[in-house]
């Protein structure tokens, strides 16, 4: 990994509001997020963290507020979306993922191998998607913020399914992010083996 | 390797890995070897009848694969990735649609060459046909990628998209037809490859459109 890199992206939210259908999930919510910031959202199930994050991604539409990003041109380019659903396809091999996501998403083919090794899938890169475990797929998921460098991680339970190595390398890879500048928002229910820099309780 | 080239690339690899052009070309070739052996041996009639069947079940056949083009990325969260890609999503979805012409257009085109001869037509007509059904099914695939599209979140969407999309081959049916039943490189065939090139330019454009909205 390129230990030298730094990011420069802050996150600002303002009085942003959002909807599902004709409820308002929450509104007024402010925060700011500056390089290095590690951001937990909490709350119960169905309070909004998925679509915070989904908005912040730039996929969902705020009903009133601003998402600014400072220091980068196109924020679609500058984040990573790490959500429920891995994004893995049965037929295809673990390397070929994360192959095909350092091409999608800008990353360097230098790092497949490096981004692969680190999440602990090297035996089984050459195996079908199909045949991983629930486990297995969500580490393969977490090669792709790896392999392609993007400022802003927003992350949903990302610990969900991973064993106490997964989540040790999960809080690894947040700290190596977080100490290179970069941003993390991660919603989860139980605690991080890192500490948040910021707790955001949404209600 | 850039964006664009590796959607392509990963499309084609996914056709291949889940059967290619296997489904479409097999029931393309079923349905048109049925045909004659339905309708008897008069030569007269299956020239007259053969290009418009050919076009028909050719339609039929494309309709086929663009049910799951963009419901399984949906599904399986790949479309926020591709959302998420270092390119426009219009050349993205363009490029998925260029990987399904080649993984299953193209073939589909070639298979109408024993299509044709099945159906009575002279062999001096069928490079035409085969060119014309190639250029048919950049067509459709254009606008199928907007069907595709628009009802990617729908379950069993495969009627939908019949419906939304069927008018819409509407041009392409006829000028292909008349391509394959007078047989030639002729006004016919421009016009063609004119609704080829119409519904290729505005079919991804529409079609990212729709898929972002799909992303809510």
């Amino acid at each position: 990994m390129d230990g030298s890199r730094s990011f420069q992206l802050t996150l600002r939210v303002e009085r942003l509001a959002i909807a599902r259908g004709t409820r308002t999930l929450f509104s007024d919510l402010s925060f700011d997020a500056a390089p290095g910031a590690f951001v937990a959202l909490r709350g119960p199930n169905g309070v909004g963290k998925t679509s915070l994050l989904r908005a912040l991604a730039g996929f969902l539409r705020p009903l009133s507020g601003r998402i600014a990003f400072a220091g980068a041109d196109e924020p679609a380019l500058a984040l990573h979306l790490l959500g429920h659903r891995d994004g893995l396809k049965a037929s295809l091999d673990a390397r070929a993922h994360v192959r095909y996501w350092a091409g999608l998403l800008g990353g360097e083919p230098s790092a497949i191998e490096p981004a692969l090794a680190r999440v602990g899938l090297s035996a089984v890169a050459d195996l079908p998607a199909r045949v991983l475990s629930q486990g297995q797929g969500r580490r393969l998921s977490l090669a792709r913020l790896l392999v392609a460098p993007r400022a802003l991680w927003l992350l949903d339970e990302p610990s969900a399914s991973l064993d106490a190595a997964g989540k040790a390398l999960l809080a690894s890879m947040i700290d190596e992010h977080c100490g290179q500048g970069g941003v993390v928002i991660a919603a989860a229910h139980e605690e991080f083996a890192r500490a948040p820099t910021q707790t955001i309780v949404l209600a | 390797m850039s964006a664009v080239a590796s959607v392509f690339k990963r499309e084609l690899a996914l056709a291949w890995r889940t059967g290619g052009p296997a489904a479409p070309v097999g029931f393309f070739l079923g349905a048109t070897t049925l045909l004659p052996l339905a309708m008897g041996t008069d030569r007269a009639l299956l020239q007259s009848a053969g290009p418009p069947l050919i076009w028909v079940t050719a339609a039929l056949a494309a309709l086929m694969t663009l049910e799951r083009l963009f419901q399984a990325d949906l599904e399986d969260g790949s479309l926020d990735q591709l959302l998420l890609g270092a390119a426009p999503m219009e050349l993205i979805v363009l490029a998925k649609g260029a990987a399904l012409w080649l993984a299953v257009g193209l073939p589909l085109a070639i298979a109408g060459a024993p299509a044709a001869i099945a159906l009575q037509t002279p062999l001096a007509a069928v490079p035409a046909i085969v060119a014309s059904l190639a250029l048919g099914m950049a067509a459709f695939i254009g606008v199928g990628l907007i069907g595709a599209a628009v009802t990617a979140g729908v379950r069993r969407g495969g009627v939908l998209i019949a419906l939304i999309v069927l008018p819409f081959f509407a041009p392409a049916i006829i000028f292909g037809a008349a391509v394959a039943g007078h047989g030639g490189f002729g006004a016919a065939f421009l016009m063609l490859a004119g609704c080829a090139l119409g519904a290729v330019a505005l079919g991804p454009v529409a079609a990212a459109a729709a898929l972002r909205l799909q992303a809510e």
